[in-house]
Parts: C-alpha cells; structure tokens; sequence
C-alpha cells in the first residue's frame, strides 16, 4: 500500500510543480534574477506548501505511527555541520547555473528533451559522487 | 529591480498541491518527501527501493497529466551543454552531502521548523542568486 501513495502523492507533487510553472528553468531562474527583473513567484510555491504541510506536521507527529508504515522516519540532526552549508552552497550554484533542481529535474524527463536527460544523468553521477565522499569521510 | 512574470496564484495553488503530496506521503508512509533524498536511495540504496521509483514516476506523470486537461506546458532551458554537465553534477553532489534540496530542506524542513534546513535554503538561495547576478539570466 505504501507505494501505491507513493506514486500518488509523486503525481500530486508533479501536478505542483507543474501548475505553479517550475517545470520552467527559466521561470526558476527569473526568480534567482533578483538584483534584474524579478519574478518572485517561487517564494509562494514554498508559502503555499508550507501553509499546508507545517500545521499537519505537527498536529500529526504525535501520534504514535503513520497509517500505513510502521514508524515515522523524520531527520532528527540539529547540529549545522560543514557538509550542510557546503553541499547547499553547490546546490544553489547549480540551481542558479541552468534553473532546476532535483524535483523538476525529474518531471522534465516527461518532455523528451536530450538536454534534461543529460541534467537528470549526471545529477544522479553528483549523488555517486557525494556518496562516495561522505563514505571515505567517515 | 522590476517585478517581471510574477504569478502569485498559479505558483500558490501549485505549492499547496505539493504541501499535500508531502502531507500525504508522511502520514501514510512517515517518511519526508525530499525528492533528493528519494531519487539518490532510489539508486544507491535497497530498502524502499520501488516505492523510491514510483514516487519518480509520479513525478514525471505530473506533467503529462496536467497536459491532457490543459494547454502546452512552457518549459525553457536555454544553457549550453557543457553548463547543463556542470549544473546537474553540482546539483546531485550538492544536494547528497547537504542532505537535501528544495523540496527536502526549502519545504519540508522548514515545515518541521528545522535550523538545518533554515540553514540550507538561506545558503542554496543565496549561491543561486550570485550565480545568476554573474553569468546573467
């Protein structure tokens, strides 16, 4: 049962990302154009989510278990450690480089465009990549 | 600074359809949908491993469906190849070492009220604005 949410909740979450035009890059970066023309549409795409989800999310964490799952799995780290600022800086590079990130990313392979395959390819070769450097880290 | 293109309704109904597919993918299966997270577990990892994939799959059906009941979806990548190489191996690399992304960090983290996450988004906006005030838009 919990895959057939997770192909439903992945779907709402494309209609989403769709609707609100960040399957877009240049829309995304339109945002990033702050300091030229700004369109700063995207700040609520994040309002709008967050309007939703904050509220559910802590009137629904106390209960002991989900409704399918056994357990919740939420991150629970607090400490801000040099990986978080670093890795998020690089992210933001690339984000602010072509205009996508990892969700539309993956919702613009539905276009059949060489060019975002390529993005989405050697996006998953960056989690290689990290993967690989956090490992000898530790 | 000019405000250009600015579409406060569609980008607010959009993000709350997302805010529920997070809401529902947490309360049903508990977990965070940081589409990062779920895309690199996906490959590199066993557990959950379809319900890694049909979450990406949803994720590409999202445009196609909205393209049945509506008009042609707008989507623009004007970068050249060798940025669109550097830009997605940043991006996996960046998002798999800081533990997230926009939707991991941007929504759900924040969401969850969660310094990290706070952290992260103010950094990831912050190197994606310089990016884009140097090599233009």
């Amino acid at each position: 049962m919990t895959k057939l949410i997770s192909l439903i909740s992945g779907l709402i979450f494309g209609l989403g990302l769709t609707i609100s035009g960040m399957v877009n890059p240049e829309k995304v970066i339109g945002f990033l154009n702050i300091f030229r023309e700004w369109d700063p549409s995207l700040i609520f795409v994040m309002m709008g989510a967050i309007i939703i989800f904050s509220p559910l999310y802590f009137i629904f964490k106390r209960k002991s278990r989900p409704i399918i799952a056994q357990f919740f799995v939420v991150p629970s780290r607090k400490d801000l450690d040099k990986n978080l600022i670093i890795g998020a800086s690089l992210f933001g590079i690339g984000w602010g480089l072509v205009g996508l990130c990892p969700g539309p990313a993956i919702s613009v392979l539905s276009f059949f465009k060489t060019e975002v395959y390529i993005f989405a390819v050697c996006m998953f070769i960056g989690f290689f990549i990290g993967n690989i450097f956090l490992t000898k880290k530790s | 600074m000019n405000i250009v293109n600015f579409t406060p309704v569609s980008a607010f109904v959009g993000g709350s359809l997302i805010g529920f597919a997070v809401f529902i993918f947490f309360i049903f299966n508990g977990r965070m949908a940081g589409v990062s997270n779920i895309a690199s577990n996906a490959l590199m990892q066993s557990t959950d491993r379809l319900d890694n994939f049909l979450f990406l799959f949803g994720l590409i059906l999202g445009p196609i469906v909205y393209s049945i009941f509506n008009n042609e979806i707008v989507s623009n990548m004007t970068s050249s190849l060798v940025l669109i190489i550097i830009a997605g191996l940043l991006v996996g690399f960046g998002t798999n070492i800081g533990n997230g992304c926009t939707s991991g960090h941007g929504i759900c983290g924040i969401s969850r009220l969660s310094l990290r996450s706070i952290i992260a988004t103010i950094s990831f906006i912050i190197t994606g604005v310089l990016t884009v005030f140097i090599f233009g838009a």
